[in-house]
């Protein structure tokens, strides 16, 4: 495996096409390293959405080059895609929970579709990290029956559930509350420290930027910035 | 269930959960699916009442016999006639032991309370019982007395019960045709599409009923085979006796498959009830798509997350059509059962033979389940709108 887990180059992207394309990413060269937590950063059209669904395999590459855990994806076939995505997490702004299911199901999701391990164990890992984020007690609960911040909680449990190699996530911390956020972004940050998990997250919660280890700032799709919180002036 | 289905599937049954966390919207489903399978049983049962009513008086005579025709009889009661001498002529033959001229005749039967019966009259010489099957053999030769008959106890119409006690020493004078006839037995038979009932009576009464009719000119003429003899080779020989195509001969099975064919394919009854059963699979197939294509659209964001986490098209296919299946297995029950409420109704009020048989239940649950399996992979179509690169 590479020693950065994502790496870009020259990487541009276009909506549209002919005269009625819109470019979005100019020229964005990039290593994330391993184990870090990376916020994307920039006003509204600034292209950092586009380039967190490049970087996680959502979207296609058009041109120039991003390697993701050591695989080109400019070409990668849809089997490739799966592949990988199965070994990253991801975390959206809307929770997306499914209705029907419990949060226990919900995150057993994030499992079950790696189609191995004993029913047991999963149940177990669930439980745990359920309760590791504050759900002990409202994991037979359906969505409709928890906050916004819970469901958050549990649609982060379900990014993390396999042990991803990089979390992807837009806005984790919107629906949360002060201790529930630190809690989930310290938890990503033991996650990297101790298992090697890459996190890059897009948001403007300050709580965060602080936490971060390198904050990239996009503007009209370029790469403005690309420094530690300490030289964007943000205390650690 | 859960559990249950889990352990089945190997995984979450999410289908199954989706379902039945909108109680309002799988009972709506179920109502749809059981309509659509109502709608199949019904043309179902009376394309199968049809056939059954078309060979039941084929079933008055032995199955191994040879049935003699013109070429253009494709139905029993509707064939024109053809000339006695064939008979004598296929006599000749040495496979063929004996033959007896069929006569048939339609009649309206007035009750007197102002309803009548269409009665469709079978005759052939009492001395010629062993033609007729062995429950009728004694009924059919006593049938040599003058204006006798052996009415039918299911006759549509008309309350019959007065003639279930009637015997040749005990028999029951009634009234047809402007002549006096006497009940001396009876058949159990049933009236069908082309009638309401069938009396049995000897060629000399038939021809006194219809005088117009000639014992020269049978609609049909049953030969017997020797023991052992090769009925359809027989029946291809003696083709061969006759000057032209205007008569054909057949086995009485084959001309009853032939009628049952001619019945469901180029007659307007037989064509409706295709039709019917045709109208029954589409909206079973429209109500399910329609119920899993609006849950596939409702759940659509929830799909696009399952694709960013690496779930491929199979298991999007697996619980489409796992929920196509179980609105297949739960909504067949309620339909089987109001079909048969409308089968024992339609069988009391109309009398005409129909009934639930097996294959037809098993055939409508497979026809179901293919249908909403159909459905199903239509509604998958849907997923492609499901791009995990929205969801950010």
């Amino acid at each position: 495996m590479d020693a950065a887990p994502i790496t870009m180059s020259g990487l541009e992207h276009t909506f549209g096409e002919g005269e009625a394309g819109k470019q979005v990413l100019f020229g964005i060269d990039l290593q994330v390293e391993r184990g870090s937590l990376t916020v994307l950063m920039g006003p509204s059209g600034s292209g950092k959405t586009t380039l967190l669904t490049l970087m996680g395999c959502l979207r296609d590459v058009q041109s120039g080059s991003v390697r993701l855990l050591g695989t080109e994806l400019n070409g990668a076939d849809e089997e490739t895609q799966i592949a990988l995505r199965r070994r990253l997490g991801f975390v959206f702004q809307a929770h997306n929970l499914h209705d029907s299911l419990t949060a226990r199901q919900n995150v057993l999701m994030g499992l079950q579709v790696h189609g191995r391990g004993a029913p047991e164990h999963h149940r177990r890992s669930v439980s745990h990290l359920l309760e590791t984020l504050g759900l002990g007690k409202r994991m037979d609960y359906l969505p409709a029956n928890l906050s916004g911040g819970q469901k958050q909680r549990v649609a982060i449990a379900r990014a993390l559930v396999s042990n991803p190699e990089v979390v992807f996530a837009d806005e984790p911390t919107a629906a949360l509350d002060k201790a529930s956020g630190h809690a989930a972004v310290t938890l990503l940050k033991d996650l990297g420290r101790f298992r090697g998990t890459t996190t890059v997250m897009v948001t403007h919660d300050p709580r965060i930027l602080e936490l971060a280890d390198k904050i990239v700032t996009l503007e009209d799709g370029a790469i403005v910035r690309n420094e530690a919180p300490a030289r964007a002036g943000l205390a650690r | 269930m859960t559990t249950i289905l889990t352990k089945l599937l190997g995984r979450l049954p999410i289908g199954f959960l989706q379902l039945t966390h909108n109680p309002g919207r799988l009972m709506a489903a179920l109502a749809g699916v059981a309509f659509a399978n109502v709608l199949v049983f019904v043309q179902l049962g009376l394309a199968g009442s049809m056939l059954e009513s078309v060979a039941t008086p084929y079933k008055l005579f032995r199955p191994d016999l040879l049935m003699i025709s013109a070429s253009g009889a494709e139905t029993l009661s509707d064939a024109s006639k053809i000339p006695r001498q064939w008979m004598i002529r296929a006599l000749a033959h040495p496979d063929v032991t004996g033959g007896t001229a069929i006569h048939l005749g339609q009649a309206k039967w007035l009750s007197g309370q102002q309803t009548s019966s269409s009665i469709q009259f079978i005759a052939l010489s009492p001395e010629d019982e062993g033609f007729v099957r062995p429950d009728l053999s004694e009924p059919m030769a006593s049938l040599a007395l003058e204006d006798t008959a052996l009415v039918d106890l299911r006759t549509r119409f008309i309350d019959m019960r007065i003639f279930e006690s009637v015997s040749p020493e005990a028999p029951l004078t009634f009234e047809m045709q402007n002549r006096q006839l006497q009940a001396i037995g009876s058949v159990s038979i049933g009236g069908g599409f082309g009638g309401d009932g069938v009396f049995l009576v000897s060629d000399q009464t038939f021809f006194r009923l219809f005088p117009q009719r000639s014992s020269a000119a049978p609609n049909h003429i049953l030969l017997e085979l020797r023991a052992g003899a090769n009925g359809e080779r027989v029946a291809a020989e003696l083709a061969q006796l006759f000057p032209d195509d205007s008569v054909r001969v057949r086995p009485l099975a084959a001309a009853l498959a032939e009628e049952q064919r001619y019945q469901m394919t180029e007659r307007p009854t037989g064509l409706i009830f295709a039709f019917g059963v045709g109208i029954g699979l589409i909206v079973g197939i429209v109500i399910a798509y329609q119920v899993l294509a609006t849950d596939v659209a409702d759940h659509i964001r929830e799909y696009a997350t399952f694709k960013a986490m690496g779930y491929r098209m199979r298991f999007f296919v697996g619980v489409i059509l796992e929920e196509a299946l179980i609105l297949a297995a739960i909504g067949f029950w309620p339909g089987l059962l109001f079909s048969q409420l409308f089968y024992v109704t339609l069988a009391h009020l109309t009398n005409i033979p129909i009934s639930m048989t097996t294959e037809r239940a098993l055939a409508v649950f497979v026809g179901t389940v293919v249908a909403c399996s159909l459905s199903g992979l239509m509604a998958i179509r849907k997923l492609r709108a499901a791009d995990p690169a929205d969801l950010f």
